[in-house]
C-alpha cells in the first residue's frame, strides 16, 4: 500500500537532480570571491606592513607606502556622506511619508532609480562640468567628493525608503488616529524603527563610495601628490585611482605593490560591508513587534 | 451647518442628519439619522458590508484618508459640526478615541504607549516625572491592566498579550480625557476569555464615557451595550434600548438577524 510507484521514484529522482543542480550553481558563485580574496591576500599580504599603510609612497611611487591615497579615500568618503545622508535621507523621508501618488511622484521615483543606473563615468562628466567649472570649486576634494555623492545618492534613498517603509502601517495609524502629526510620528515611532535600515543604507554607500574611480578621475583625485592635502579645496591622491595607476601607469613597478594597494581597498570595503551587517543583525535582534 | 447647541443636542453625544457617504460611486450610508445620547454605552450591529464600520470611521473622519469618500448631511459630536472647515482634525482626533480590531500599541514600552497621547497634545510643556507616573498608573487601573503590568512598565507593549494589548490600546486614549470612545469589534481578534475581559472593561467604563461599540457579536451587544443599533445595507433599522431590542425588536429584519436567519 504505501511503497514507492514508478511515478514516485521518477520525481524524486528529477527532485534530487535539480537540487544538486541548482544547489552547484550557488556554489559556482562563492567561487569568484574566494579566487579574489585568495589571490589578493597571497600576492598582498607580504607586503601591509606598518610601513605601508602609513606612509608617503616613494621612487616614483615604486616604494613606499600609501598613506596619502587611504587618508584621501577617507576624506572623499566623509566629504560624500556629508552631502548625501542628509539630502537622502530627507528625500527618502518625504517620498515615503508625506508624498501624495501622483505622476509627479512617480516621475520622481523613476528618476531615481535612473540615476542609480548612470554610468559612473557619466557622472564624472557631469561632476567636471557642474562643480569643477560651473561652481568653480576646481578639482579638489569638494568636487570629486560632490560627484560621489550624487551618483550614492540613489543607494541612500532606496535603502532609507524601504526601511520607511518595513515599518507597519498600523503604528502610522495609531499615532494619527490619537491626533499626532504626520512629524510627531515620523518622529516618534517611524524613524526609531527605520534606524537600522537606514544605517545599513548608508555604510553600503560607503563600501561603494570608497571603490569607485571614474568619478573622481577628472574632479578631484591626483595621480600623485608630494604633500597630503590640507583642506577641501586641495586634490587628494585616492585608493582606487591609486590602485590604477601602480598597475598601469609606472614603469618598474615591484609585482606585488598593487596587489598590496588591492587589498587594503577590498578590505576597507569589506570590513564596512561586515560592519552593516552586523549592525543589522544586532538591532533586528533587538527589535519585536 | 453649525447649529446652536440646544438642551437635547448637549446631552447628545452624536447627532447625524441625512448622513449619506459614498466610497468613489459606491453608497456606503443612506440617509442616517441618528442621535447617540451621551455617557451610554451604545453598540452597532448588523451584518457584514452594513455600513456600520464605516459610520463609526466618519465619526472621527477616518474615511478621509482614502481619499475617495463623499459625505453629505451633518455629524455633531457634542454639539458641533465636526466636518466645519474650523475644525482642528487633530482636537477632533484628541476629543474622539478609536480602538480598533487589532490591537495596535506602538512598539515603545507600556509607559510611554499611555504617555504618547498626553505628550503629543501637550508639547513643549514638560511634565513632572512624578505627574507622568500619576497618568500611566490612572489609566492602566482604569483599563484594570495595572496590577499585571505595574513590575514591568518599561517593557515593550508588543510583548503583552492581545487581551492586555488591546486594553493598553484603550489605556492610552484616556489621558487626554476624550469625551467619546469609538471601537470598531474591539474584541474580534481575542480568545473568548480575552473577550470576556475587555467586555467587562468596557462595562466599567460605563457611565465616565461615551462609548459607541461595533460589533459582530450579538451577544457582545447584548451583554455591554445599554442602547443598540442595528443596520442594514446602510440604512438605520432600529434604535432602541438594548434590553427591548433582543426581547421585542419592533422590525421584522431586526428580529430575522438577531434570531440569525442571517449574518
Amino acid at each position: 500500500m504505501f511503497e514507492a510507484t514508478q511515478l514516485n521514484r521518477k520525481n524524486k529522482t528529477r527532485q534530487r537532480m535539480f537540487s544538486i543542480g541548482l544547489g552547484s550553481m550557488t556554489g559556482l558563485l562563492i567561487l569568484p570571491v574566494a579566487l579574489i580574496m585568495g589571490m589578493l591576500i597571497y600576492k598582498g599580504a607580504p607586503v601591509i606592513s606598518f610601513e605601508f599603510l602609513f606612509t608617503s609612497p616613494t621612487n616614483g611611487m615604486t616604494a613606499g607606502g600609501i598613506f596619502p591615497a587611504l587618508l584621501g579615500t577617507v576624506l572623499l568618503v566623509i566629504v560624500a556622506l556629508l552631502a548625501s545622508v542628509p539630502l537622502g535621507v530627507a528625500a527618502a523621508i518625504y517620498l515615503s511619508e508625506y508624498a501624495p501618488d501622483n505622476w509627479f511622484t512617480r516621475a520622481i521615483n523613476l528618476a531615481i532609480i535612473n540615476l542609480a543606473g548612470v554610468p559612473s563615468i557619466v557622472h564624472a562628466l557631469f561632476g567636471v562640468g557642474a562643480f569643477v567649472i560651473f561652481f568653480k570649486f576646481g578639482t579638489s576634494i569638494l568636487a570629486a567628493s560632490l560627484t560621489l555623492a550624487i551618483m550614492t545618492l540613489p543607494v541612500v534613498i532606496v535603502a532609507t525608503r524601504e526601511s520607511l517603509q518595513a515599518v507597519p502601517m498600523a503604528f502610522r495609524e495609531a499615532c494619527w488616529n490619537m491626533g499626532a502629526t504626520r512629524w510627531q510620528t515620523i518622529r516618534s515611532v517611524v524613524l526609531p524603527n527605520a534606524i537600522t535600515g537606514i544605517l545599513t543604507g548608508v555604510i553600503l554607500e560607503v563600501s561603494r563610495t570608497a571603490g569607485e574611480t571614474a568619478p573622481i578621475m577628472f574632479t578631484g583625485a591626483a595621480f600623485f601628490l608630494p604633500l597630503l592635502p590640507q583642506g577641501v579645496f586641495d586634490q587628494t591622491m585616492a585608493l582606487s585611482l591609486h590602485l590604477f595607476v601602480v598597475s598601469t601607469q609606472v614603469p618598474g613597478m615591484p609585482e606585488q605593490l598593487p596587489f598590496g594597494v588591492a587589498l587594503v581597498l577590498i578590505s576597507m570595503v569589506l570590513i564596512m560591508n561586515s560592519l552593516s551587517i552586523a549592525l543589522r543583525m544586532y538591532l533586528r535582534g533587538k527589535k519585536k513587534w | 451647518m453649525n447649529q446652536p447647541a440646544t438642551d437635547q443636542g448637549s446631552s447628545l453625544a452624536i447627532r447625524t442628519q441625512k448622513l449619506n457617504l459614498w466610497y468613489g460611486t459606491f453608497q456606503a450610508l443612506f440617509d442616517i439619522d441618528l442621535d447617540i445620547k451621551q455617557g451610554i454605552i451604545t453598540s452597532m450591529i448588523g451584518p457584514s458590508g452594513c455600513g456600520k464600520s464605516t459610520f463609526l470611521r466618519s465619526v472621527n473622519r477616518i474615511n478621509e484618508r482614502l481619499g475617495y469618500v463623499r459625505i453629505t448631511g451633518s455629524i455633531d459630536v457634542m454639539g458641533e459640526n465636526i466636518y466645519d472647515p474650523d475644525v482642528e482634525l487633530i482636537q477632533v482626533r484628541k476629543q474622539i478615541g478609536m480602538v480598533f480590531q487589532r490591537p495596535n500599541p506602538l512598539p515603545i514600552s507600556i509607559r510611554e504607549n499611555v504617555l504618547f497621547g498626553h505628550r503629543i497634545h501637550n508639547a513643549g510643556r514638560k511634565t513632572s516625572k512624578s505627574e507622568n507616573d500619576d497618568i500611566v498608573e490612572d489609566a492602566l487601573k482604569t483599563v484594570l491592566l495595572w496590577d499585571k503590568v505595574k513590575d514591568k512598565l518599561d517593557q515593550k507593549a508588543t510583548a503583552l498579550s492581545l487581551e492586555e494589548q488591546q486594553k493598553l490600546c484603550i489605556a492610552r486614549l484616556l489621558p487626554v480625557k476624550p469625551g467619546l470612545l469609538l471601537m470598531d469589534e474591539p474584541c474580534s481578534a481575542l480568545d473568548p476569555k480575552g473577550t470576556e475581559a475587555v467586555e467587562e472593561l468596557i462595562w466599567e467604563l460605563r457611565g465616565q464615557y461615551t462609548i459607541l461599540i461595533v460589533t459582530h457579536n450579538m451577544a457582545q451587544a447584548r451583554r455591554a451595550s445599554e442602547e443598540c443599533i442595528f443596520m442594514l445595507m446602510g440604512k438605520v433599522v432600529e434604535h432602541t434600548e438594548t434590553g427591548q431590542m433582543f426581547v421585542t425588536p419592533q422590525h421584522k429584519e431586526t428580529s430575522d438577524y438577531i434570531e440569525g436567519r442571517y449574518g
